[in-house]
Formats: structure tokens, sequence, C-alpha cells
């Protein structure tokens, strides 16, 4: 059953990332990223991360995709110049890609017994970012605020 | 005298089984298919996911065409005139006649439009409003589907409303399209952050983001009088008005639907739409509504509790769609009110009071939780808020008087 899901996951997942990279129209390839992002959120809901997956929903769908659909709209025209193959990047998916694969035939293909993982709940994510990851996320939220402040400073109306 | 005699009447057990008349109906079809087929358990599980979801569209939509109607007869009554009282006894049939209308009109698409993007949006947002529908329980043992973080699977799907209004807008190609959807994901993404916000202190006070231990922790009376939900403390009552009106912008509803208005921008990222299509946008936006207020009820007005112990045995759904019915009558109230509110007042509103005010919220949950939550705990959390509301409202007092009106940009 979860197999079948992953296959499916997968395939969407990786589809959705290729018409991301390939696609003529930026605005097609932003609306595919959004679409292989939630691929890779369904894969943390099979693994039974929920809370990492509605936070990926959540922050990359809601608020990233957003964003980079308006950076796209307020920058430039729908650039539809083919710039011709690129070879560099290329090359370097071929590196990723070989690396990757010797790592995996590296590695000796033992059957460890999965250890028992406890459901991530919310609550011990929350237990876990108010005593270890206090000053992580204290900072986070020291950025954010700045962020925000930052924004309203910005878009705030000059006095004349 | 009437209490004892309903009492008389309706055992407890017969009160119980009436509440749990569906969960039962479901089970007992569920046990059914499984012993007429045989099918193993992940059919059984498919069957029973099919079942809530068949049964939510089935209640909802009813609710949509009801409320449709409705809404144009109190529309009509606010107004003083009559509202639709045409098809069928008091108009009631007037949803039917406009779905067949909608039907059979033609689905124009434009011929510069992006044809996929301009398809895609109208389901992927209709799709999201009745994806959160399903977190909410609408009764005891109710709960369409539970997960952990129910409240958060809420806002995530809810975000990617933006994104459909955006593909709505852009893969229309028109300028009132693309204008209405920047005004709708403009005045959406500023009012999420209060409307997370105002959440934040009942999950604090409750520790969980489970909607369900969210309606069980508003369980019970204070001196068996008044029901523990959290409208009744003091940083309840502001998180929940500030809530409501978050949600109020949330669905682009009268006093803040700048995003339509046929003056200015024909009907913002919906102008390109006809037939069917524009009916899918309509209702996911009565269905979003319909969770939002839900949301609104199950966090503070104590989920499908009853308000008082005598009235427990009326059953558990009927008090949440009574409490859904009200914040909705509420909406229609206010759209036939309040006249428009301007794009920059409502942003003004949101950054300058709706922020600061949740963010007190939340600081008076926590001064409640830890003065003992009782009495002593409602006067502090109480004192917290009124300092912070005198202390905005002296701040954002401009001491502007009357004047006649001074354009800045045209001359």
């Amino acid at each position: 059953m979860s197999s079948v899901a992953f296959v499916l996951i997968a395939i969407l997942t990786l589809a959705a990332a290729l018409a991301a990279a390939t696609l003529q129209k930026l605005m097609h390839a932003t609306l595919s990223f959004a679409v292989a992002l939630v691929g890779v959120a369904a894969f943390f809901f099979l693994l039974g991360a929920e809370f990492v997956g509605l936070v990926l929903v959540f922050v990359y769908i809601g608020a990233v995709a957003v964003l980079i659909v308006f950076t796209i709209l307020l920058t430039r025209r729908d650039a539809r110049k083919d710039h011709g193959a690129n070879w560099g990047g290329a090359l370097l998916a071929v590196a990723v890609f070989g690396g990757l694969a010797w790592a995996v035939f590296k590695t000796p293909s033992v059957a460890i017994g999965a250890p028992h993982i406890r459901a991530l709940t919310v609550k011990r994510i929350g237990e876990a970012l108010m005593t270890s990851y206090v000053w992580p996320l204290q900072c986070v939220g020291l950025l954010l605020t700045a962020a925000l402040i930052g924004a309203l400073v910005l878009v705030m109306e000059e006095k004349r | 005298m009437i209490n004892q005699s309903i009492d008389g009447f309706l055992h407890p057990d017969v009160s119980k089984s009436v509440d749990q008349i569906f969960v039962n109906a479901k089970q007992w079809l569920l046990g059914l298919l499984s012993w007429l087929t045989g099918a193993p358990g992940w059919v059984i599980q498919v069957a029973s996911s099919l079942i809530n979801i068949f049964a939510l569209l089935f209640v909802f939509l009813t609710l949509f065409a009801l409320m449709s109607v409705l809404e144009r007869k109190i529309l009509g009554r606010i107004q003083n005139r009559y509202g639709p009282n045409r098809v069928g006894p008091f108009g009631l049939l007037q949803p039917v006649a406009d779905g067949i209308k909608m039907l059979i009109k033609e689905d124009i698409v434009p011929a510069r439009a992006d044809k996929l993007v301009h398809f895609l949006a109208p389901i992927l947002i209709a799709a999201a409003a009745i994806l959160a529908l399903g977190v909410i329980p609408y009764g005891r043992n109710m709960t369409p589907f539970t997960i952990d973080g129910g409240i958060l699977f809420f806002f995530a799907v809810g975000s990617t409303t933006e994104l459909a209004v955006f593909m709505a807008g852009w893969g229309s190609n028109n300028k009132f399209s693309m204008l209405g959807a920047m005004r709708a994901i403009a005045q959406m993404i500023s009012y999420e952050l209060p409307l997370i916000i105002t959440v934040l202190p009942v999950v604090m006070v409750v520790g969980w983001l489970t909607p369900d231990r969210i309606v069980a922790a508003q369980t019970g009376y204070t001196l068996g009088l008044v029901p523990r939900w959290f409208v009744f403390t003091p940083w309840g009552a502001t998180a929940f008005i500030l809530f409501f009106v978050s949600g109020l912008v949330e669905s682009n509803r009268t006093p803040f639907d700048v995003p339509e208005g046929e003056s200015e921008i024909v009907a913002g990222h919906m102008t390109e739409y006809s037939g069917f299509k524009y009916a899918t946008f309509f209702m996911a936006e009565y269905i979003g509504m319909f969770a939002i207020t839900g949301l609104a009820a199950t966090l503070f007005l104590g989920g499908w509790h009853s308000p008082l112990s005598v009235l427990e045995f009326i059953p558990s759904y009927v008090w949440f769609f009574t409490k859904l019915s009200a914040l909705l009558l509420v909406y229609i109230w206010l759209r036939g009110t309040l006249p428009r509110t301007r794009i920059d007042q409502i942003m003004n509103f949101a950054w300058k009071f709706i922020l600061p005010m949740s963010f007190t919220c939340v600081i008076a949950a926590a001064v409640w939780h830890y003065a003992g939550r009782g009495l002593r705990g409602w006067l502090w959390s109480f004192v917290v808020i009124a300092i912070v509301y005198t202390a905005l409202s002296m701040l954002l007092d401009t001491q502007r008087k009357f004047a006649p009106r001074i354009y800045r940009f045209a001359e």
C-alpha cells in the first residue's frame, strides 16, 4: 500500500521537478515547482512526519511560491529566449548523480532493522524547541521580527 | 417542568444513541460491507474515508445552497425589499434554479488566456476550501479525519488558496483579473498572520494542535452554569473577535471585499470566468467561510459542547451547526450593515491594530495560565488586554478632524 503510494508520489514529484526545470514560461515553471514541493510534503506524510509535511506546505506553497510568483511579476517580462544547452549545469548534475550513485553502491546492503521511531508529535517538537533549541529559536524570532520591522519601514509613507 | 418531561422522555441512553446516530450508521455500513464482500482491511479504510468525504460534501453543499438563498433573503429584509421569492415556496428553490442556470451557461475562455492555468485555478481553490473542512470536529466522535496537527493542516491548506487566486488572475491574461488577484493576495497574506497568531493562545493553553483536544479542553461548566469555553476568558474573547475579523477578510466578505467591485475592478480575479467555473469560485468562497466559522466555533465557542448542562440531551452536532449558523448570520448581518473599506484602511488596521492586539492575546493567555486559570487569572489577563488596548487607541488616535478631502494623486 505505502510502496504503491511511494511510487506514485515519486513519479509525480519527479515529473513536476522536471517540468519546473524545463518549461519555457517562468510562471509555469514556478507552478510546477509548487507541485513538486507538495510531492515532497506528501513524502513526509508517508513517513509519519505530519508536522514537517504541513510546515513544508505552509511555508513553501503559502509563502515561498507566492513570493517567487510576485518576484517574477515585478522584475521582468516573460523572457522566452533560448539560451542553448547549459553545459556547466549538466556537468554539475552528472557529477552530483555520479557521487550519489557511488555512495549508494558503496554502502553494504545490510538490512538493519529500523529502530522503532516514536511518532513525531507536535508536543515533542514543542518540547525540543523550548529545551534544547531555545537559542536558535530565539535567534530566528529576532531575525523575523527584524525582517517584519524592516518591511514596514520600507513601505512606510515618506513624510513630505 | 418541560425539561423534566423531556428528560423523562429522552432517557440518557436514548439521547446518547441519537447523538451517535451518524457514527453508528457509518459503523454499521462498514460492517455490512466487510460482511458482504469479505474485503481486506484497507478497502474498508478507503470506504470509510469515502463515506466521510461524501457526507461532508453533501452537508456543506446543502448548507451552501441554503446559505446563498438565506443571505439574499436576509439582505433583502435589511434593505427593506423582498429577496428572491419566485422559485418554490419562499424562494427556497432559488439555488436549484441558479445551479441549472450556471450549468447550462456557455463556458467562455479568453483566446489569449493560459488555458491550463485558467482551468486549474477554480478546481484548486475549491479543493483547498473543501479539504480545510476535513479536520473540524462536527460532533462527539465526528471528526472526518483526525490528524495530530489538525489546526496546522487547516492553515496549510488555506495558504494554498493564495496561489490558486494568483493562478486565476494570471491565467486569465486580463488586467482586471491580475489587479484583483493582487489585491486579494495582499489582503489574504496580511491577515493570515493575525489569523494564526490569534489561534496561538488556544494552542498554548490546550497544549495540542488537534481540534478534538481543543474541544475536549472546553468541557465542563464553571459553577455549573457558565461553560468553560475560551470565549469567556478575556484573552479568548479578544482573540475570538480578532479571529472573526481576520476570517472575514480571509473570505473576502463585505466590509473587506476590495478584490471585487463592479465600479472599479469588475469581479477581480473572477472577471474572465463564466458559467460553472464562476459558480465553483463562488462555492469555494462560501465553503471557505464555513470552514473559518467552523474553526472559530471549535476554538473559542466550545465546538460541539452545549451552552448549558441541562441542554446536553440535544445532540452534539446540532449544537455545532447552531453555532456555525449563528456566526454565519453575523457575517450576513455585517454585509448588510457596513460599507466597504479602502485597501489602505484594511492594511493599516491589520498592521497597526490587529497584529499588536493578537500578540497581546498570547501574552494575556500566558498570564492567565500562570495566575492559576481562575478568577485571579481572569482579572490579570483582563488588565493586560485593557492596558494594551487603551495604549493602542491613544497611540493610533490621529486627532484628525473632519475636513474636505485632499487629493494627493489626482489633481
